[in-house]
């Protein structure tokens, strides 16, 4: 079953569409939208990196956005907005990994795979890295589920449950980066926090509780990776970018027409 | 019994000092309020006896597995986060859903559990909150001006639950509020604090100590003093002078 690459394909979208539901979800709650995007442009240098040192580019790319989002979270606090922050570190990351990139002279590298994703040359390895980091990301938020809506709503009721906010703080920034990692493949770094937002959103409209809006972005993102898939192989187009634009799709009849329809009743 | 003992506390962000050489007990049962102007670090209290602030200096001792319910001061909730009030409730504490039930009759909104905290009004979600603190059978409520934002008849009715759920209870209460008039009437011991305790007693002996009228005035029990008291508190010249500063920190 494996053999065909648009089976794998389409398991690697919809592994990937798994882990950024629940995710997603935070980082919309949060208003972490352009640390998803910070932390995404972080990988390019680590796809660089782990080029330049042949070692791994899941690996790479999950080190460097760890770092970013670490140091992110250190130079917090320090007088300058989080979004300034945020923009000078993405934006510079994202130089140093082009200009990085082109250092490489010896290799032959394709830069679009990296930035918009390669997802039709998804092997077997990428299929078990992908799923096995999906696994790990589910699992950890699964885990700490209570704990994150918590520290989410308020910081200093969560204390008072004797819950520390900063280390959810972590988890939440640990799972970004794996999910970061393991997606560069399916959608590229440039459309990574497409798949954790844009599905999130949508599933707004549709949601009364927490649970029910992660699994509604969990359905929408996986029904955007098969259909952007399926219009992809129809109309010739680029996979990563048709998915993205199936779930853009989603949020305009979803979204904005599920919330409006609630706030006007 | 002593639930929470706090010796000799120092905050400090940065170089700003919020709270100096603070001491405090609370007992089992007791309705303890804590007035003061803005800057005088009450929050900062609240905050470092629920673990959020590491102190610089000093040490808080809470009684072994104490529960503690916290009422916040304002709870911004994300409108894209959806949260019912039940879903809500059980946000710390795995309860069912007839438990849910009672400790919003006890705060005096039942019949609000399937609704999005979203669509409550001020007063309603102040009440949800409160529930949501009471649904652990908490030993002390803490509650950080619970009543911002309800016109006077709101808060009114707001504090006089808060007394019928200690009498019920018997928990503690250590709240903050502004609203002297209500405080005096419904604390057994009010800490009047501005950087540091100035003074501390019954609600009659704070009220004539000459460190409140210092902050408060006089002649209206406090009511409306709170309107026009000014930063002419000279026993303790430095802490007067930072009070403009920390506002932000409050």
């Amino acid at each position: 079953m494996l053999d065909d690459f648009m089976t794998r394909a389409t398991l690697a979208g919809i592994g990937v569409a798994i882990a950024a539901a629940p995710l997603g979800c935070f980082v919309v709650w949060r208003r972490m939208a352009y640390f998803g995007d910070a932390t995404a442009h972080a990988a390019i240098l680590g796809v660089a990196l782990s080029l330049a040192f042949e070692m791994s580019i899941f690996l790479g790319a999950m080190v460097v956005a760890l770092i970013m989002a670490v140091t992110v979270t250190l130079l917090s606090g320090r007088g300058y907005a989080m979004d300034t922050i945020l923009g000078v570190l993405a934006h510079a990351s994202l130089a140093f990994g082009l200009v990085a990139v082109s250092f490489l002279s010896g290799i032959r590298i394709d830069l679009m795979a990296y930035l918009f994703g390669d997802i039709l040359a998804v092997s077997r390895m990428d299929l078990a890295v992908i799923w096995g980091g999906a696994t790990l990301v589910v699992a950890l938020i699964a885990w700490r589920w209570s704990s994150l809506l918590a520290a989410t709503l308020n910081e200093e009721l969560a204390y008072s449950g004797g819950l520390n906010p900063r280390s959810e703080q972590l988890v939440l920034t640990l799972s970004l980066a794996i999910t970061v990692a393991v997606a560069i493949k399916v959608v590229g770094v440039l459309l990574i926090a497409a798949m954790l937002i844009i599905p999130a959103a949508a599933a707004r409209g549709l949601a009364r509780t927490p649970e029910t809006m992660a699994f509604a972005a969990a359905a929408f993102g996986a029904f955007s990776a098969v259909a952007g898939l399926r219009g992809a192989y129809v109309f010739d187009t680029p996979a990563g970018p048709s998915i993205v634009c199936v779930a853009a799709m989603c949020f305009a009849i979803f979204g904005v027409f599920g919330w409006r329809k609630r706030s006007a009743g | 019994m002593t639930l929470i003992s706090v010796e000799n506390l120092t905050i400090r962000y940065g170089a700003n000092t919020v709270l100096r050489g603070v001491d405090l007990t609370v007992e089992a049962s007791e309705i303890v309020t804590v007035v003061g102007p803005n800057g005088s670090g009450k929050t900062s209290l609240l905050k470092a006896i629920i673990g959020a602030i590491r102190p610089a200096a000093g040490k808080i001792t809470r009684d072994h597995g104490l529960r503690i319910g916290y009422v916040p001061q304002r709870l911004h909730i994300d409108p894209t986060l959806p949260i019912t009030v039940e879903r809500f409730m059980r946000l710390l504490d795995r309860v069912d859903r007839s438990a849910c039930a009672a400790a919003l009759e006890t705060a005096g909104v039942p019949d609000l559990l399937k609704r999005q905290m979203s669509e409550l009004s001020g007063g309603q979600f102040q009440r949800v909150l409160l529930a949501r603190a009471l649904i652990g059978n908490p030993d002390i409520l803490l509650l950080d001006e619970a009543t911002q934002g309800l016109d006077q008849q709101g808060s009114a009715s707001f504090y006089l639950q808060i007394e019928a759920v200690r009498r019920e209870s018997g928990c503690a209460v250590l709240m903050i509020s502004h609203e002297l008039h209500v405080v005096m009437s419904a604390s057994d011991r009010v800490i009047c604090l501005n950087g540091h305790v100035c003074c501390e007693g019954s609600p009659a002996v704070v009220a004539s100590a000459p460190e409140y009228r210092a902050l408060f005035g006089t002649g209206t029990g406090g009511a409306l003093a709170l309107y026009r008291h000014e930063h002419d508190h000279d026993h303790n010249q430095d802490y007067a002078s930072n009070a403009g500063n920390t506002e932000a920190a409050e």
